[in-house]
């Protein structure tokens, strides 16, 4: 163990010194939960909570990677320097994923100012992977200014991404629904930003003036702007920009931050909590034995999963 | 559970044919490993930054325009100069049979022509990771 925590420690001093190969070592230890892993973030949390995160978001194809692309040039001509997690499906049945995002984003790892790391969600729902945050903290510790996280390719209810960044930029194409299609609830109301990609296209008019009548304020003050983009030629990106770093001002001036701050902490104790509290109870109360007993009785129909769950945690050891 | 193997599958060098590279990413992930594409004309430079930031065990590379012996060396020796070579390098595509016993000189493990079957491949990778489930 003292082995590992001085690996740990060695890793975080390389990491705030610029190292890649740190960087991308200690997000390989969070994500196969090693057990460094909890010894890497505690150290690295001190350093986090200064960089812009950015959470973009929207349906396969929509050009979320080619946006991302385009924008790592922008904050880098703004002199930022820029973190990039992208997260991509695992596949429920082999376990294993094509991560294909850098395709788009390949002119960018020569600059030691960028880093990009791409990530499998390795069977957690939401558009996310498990340790997507705890790898922006990594980056964040490496010195990025602006990180930006690109979630799978996502469908209606995808939204935990708004849960945990600062803005959350909702990509859309042209013509990809009626106005029935953006009256339902889910991803369009999560947005901070709206981007309309593929503007060149037909129907990007319609699709504007389609968002601009249903999108919320989602804070107050912050009227979400609709904008239209042609990613692949680099059409929009300033004025992209332009308005995630004005959200990103308005976060601050407004206080919103600090509240926003505050409710992700509470989100994360709480689940971390749940979580913890879980494993104790149920290693405490429910021995494999009594567990593989109770599946056999469910699935021979002579109790139902919530009774079972409820008789597994209120008798002691058996 | 044992870690989940990450490969890099790049295409260095000019041609623009990925089919191959494209057939063995995809047995690879339904082999379960993680396959990092990055897809066409990647200098050798690009292949080697992207590899570390991925922190992959292994970079599978593919060159149908007969550079190999240019190119795949060069990756390794990239590697190399980084400290990473800890990550291994294959390499597959029309290569000669007298190029092998050069290329595996270079420092490429394994080195797969025409013909090569998909186990074969997919085998490599996940004894090269160190990993052999």
């Amino acid at each position: 163990m003292t082995a590992a925590r001085n690996n740990a420690a060695k890793l975080v001093t390389a990491l705030r010194k610029g190292d890649k190969r740190a960087a991308a070592k200690l997000i390989s230890m969070i994500e196969d939960d090693e057990p460094e892993a909890r010894e890497v973030l505690r150290r690295i949390y001190r350093h986090t909570g200064k960089a812009h995160i950015i959470g973009l978001t929207g349906p396969p194809g929509a050009g979320k990677s080619t946006l991302i692309s385009r924008m790592i040039k922008e904050f880098r001509g703004r002199g930022r320097k820029v973190g990039v997690v992208a997260v991509d499906p695992t596949s429920p049945f082999t376990g294993g994923a094509i991560l294909g995002d850098r395709v788009r984003m390949a002119d960018a790892s020569l600059d030691p100012n960028v880093f990009i790391r791409s990530m499998a969600t390795r069977g957690h729902p939401g558009g996310l992977a498990l340790a997507t945050f705890d790898a922006v903290h990594v980056l964040e510790a490496f010195g990025s200014e602006v990180v930006m996280v690109e979630t799978v390719g996502a469908g209606q209810s995808e939204v935990e991404i708004a849960k945990r960044a600062h803005t959350t930029v909702v990509v859309e194409m042209a013509a990809s629904g009626d106005a029935v299609q953006i009256l339902k609830a889910g991803i369009l109301e999560i947005g901070d930003v709206y981007v309309v990609n593929k503007a060149d296209l037909e129907g990007a008019a319609g699709m504007v003036s389609n968002l601009e009548q249903v999108i919320p304020e989602r804070t107050k003050g912050w009227r979400p702007p609709v904008l239209r983009s042609v990613a692949s030629e680099g059409t929009g990106v300033k004025e992209i920009a332009d308005a995630l770093e004005s959200h990103w001002r308005h976060l601050r001036k407004s206080g919103e931050l600090a509240a926003r701050e505050h409710a992700r902490a509470e989100t994360e104790l709480r689940g971390a909590l749940a979580e913890a509290a879980l494993e104790s109870l149920v290693s405490q109360r429910a021995s494999e034995r009594r567990l593989r007993a109770a599946i056999k009785r469910i699935v021979a129909r002579t109790v139902d999963v919530r009774t079972a769950a409820d008789e597994l945690l209120r008798k002691p050891r058996g | 559970m044992p870690k989940t193997i990450r490969v890099l599958v790049a295409k260095p060098g000019l041609d623009g044919h990925d089919r191959g590279a494209k057939v063995i990413a995809r047995a690879l992930r339904d082999a379960g490993m993680e396959v990092i594409y990055t897809g066409l004309r990647q200098s050798p430079d690009d292949i080697v930054a992207a590899a570390i930031e991925e922190d992959v065990d292994a970079i599978g590379l593919s060159c149908l325009s007969g550079a190999h012996m240019t190119l795949f060396p060069r990756v390794v020796r990239l590697l190399r100069k980084k400290g990473a070579s800890d990550i291994v390098v294959a390499g597959g595509g029309i290569i000669p049979p007298e190029d092998v016993p050069k290329l595996k000189k270079a420092g490429l493990r394994g080195v797969f022509g025409p013909g090569t079957s998909l186990a074969e491949i997919v085998g490599f990778f996940e004894k090269a990771a160190g990993r052999s489930r």
